[in-house]
């Protein structure tokens, strides 16, 4: 039995729910939603390349190169401004973050 | 029976997907860090099936190499109290679990319903594709930029194929990063351009002057005077004697 094009999408989508799972479980922690979210563009990342691989097209995997520049780019931030909250607020709770009153 | 490619994509996929639900579940935030690593690990291993050994190994020096290394940092830098955090951890599961199922419904429904190619569609696309797309822009590129194909050896291949060609010919490695600097050249300069704003936003954000930190300014150290070392005071040389007799009188 060959291993289809369906199996790589299904193995993106259900890591696509675990992670979406995992946002809804640490709302307290900043940090796992930070590594739920790279989960995210990996399954993402994960149907690009099983796209451009049946279908014979090179361009998906040069959007995965992208969206590998990208999700660098956020992490780097979003773990600075992470640092910072901390330094702020001795916490990295999501529900402390009410400064804003939003 | 299970060929050898069938069998590596499930023990990659089963693995990664257990790494990946210990990554949401972990209750030390380093273990979390540590079962995304795994997951990073097996996903380069089905991208190396599915015969992308660029983005394979890439992901496996950016995302294991960097990223992880920086949220390994961080979580050691961050003192957090984890009973604190864990303290209504599966308050959303409900929640949650019902979103999961959604989404995962979903895609099943749009996934099962197509997406049956079994075998990779290689020269089947690049005949279709090819005629036209070459016939279109390489009479441009001929015209426009002939120098340039010919420097980087392209003219055994016209610039508009590279997007189809056939791996087996060229490495894949090799035909990304034609098209990258040829198709992609200005898209690669504004990804410069994000990592560049990334890198400087992370250094501001993260930047600050301690008060209580000793430190010597060197500008000033250069900018210093004679005079405002040294001061020269006018005194005296014989120090006038006391004149107290009114305290003396009161101790006799």
């Amino acid at each position: 039995m060959n291993i289809t094009l369906g199996h790589y999408l299904t193995l993106g989508a259900i890591l696509f729910a675990l992670s979406v799972i995992g946002i809804f479980l640490n709302r307290k922690n900043l940090i796992v939603l930070l590594m739920a979210i790279e989960l995210m563009l990996l399954a993402v990342n994960m149907n690009f390349v099983a796209f451009s691989h049946y279908l014979g097209d090179l361009n998906g995997q040069i959007f995965v190169f992208f969206i590998l520049t990208v999700a660098a780019a956020e992490s780097a931030i979003g773990l600075a401004i992470l640092v910072q909250l901390f330094r702020n607020k001795s916490s990295i709770n999501v529900d402390e973050l009410n400064t804003l009153k939003g | 029976m299970m060929d050898v490619q069938s069998a590596l994509f499930y023990a990659f996929s089963a693995v990664m997907l257990f790494a990946s639900f210990r990554v949401i579940t972990a209750r030390n935030p380093v273990h979390a860090a540590l079962y995304l690593v795994l997951a990073f690990f097996q996903a380069s291993g089905i991208w190396m099936l599915l015969k992308a050994e660029f983005l394979s190994i890439a992901l496996v020096l950016v995302y294991v190499g960097a990223v992880m290394v920086l949220f390994l940092f961080v979580v050691m830098m961050l003192d957090i109290n984890i009973d604190s955090i864990r303290v209504g951890f599966w308050k959303h599961f409900p929640l949650a679990a019902s979103v999961g199922a959604v989404i995962a419904l979903e895609l099943a429904a749009v996934l099962l319903g197509g997406f049956r190619v079994i075998e990779p569609q290689k020269q089947v696309v690049a005949q279709i594709i090819s005629p036209v797309a070459v016939s279109a822009v390489t009479a441009v590129d001929a015209a426009s930029a002939p120098v340039d194909s010919a420097a980087i050896g392209l003219n055994a291949m016209p610039v508009s194929d590279v997007g189809h060609m056939v791996v087996a010919q060229v490495s894949n490695t090799k035909s990304l990063g034609v098209l990258l600097y040829t198709e992609y050249l200005y898209p690669v300069q504004v990804a410069a351009l994000i990592l560049l704003v990334a890198l400087i936003a992370a250094i501001a954000l993260t930047l600050r002057e301690r008060k209580d930190s000793k430190f010597q300014n060197a500008g000033d150290q250069v900018r210093v005077k004679a005079r405002d070392r040294v001061e020269l005071v006018k005194m005296e040389a014989v120090k006038p004697a006391p004149v107290a007799p009114a305290a003396q009188e009161t101790q006799v």
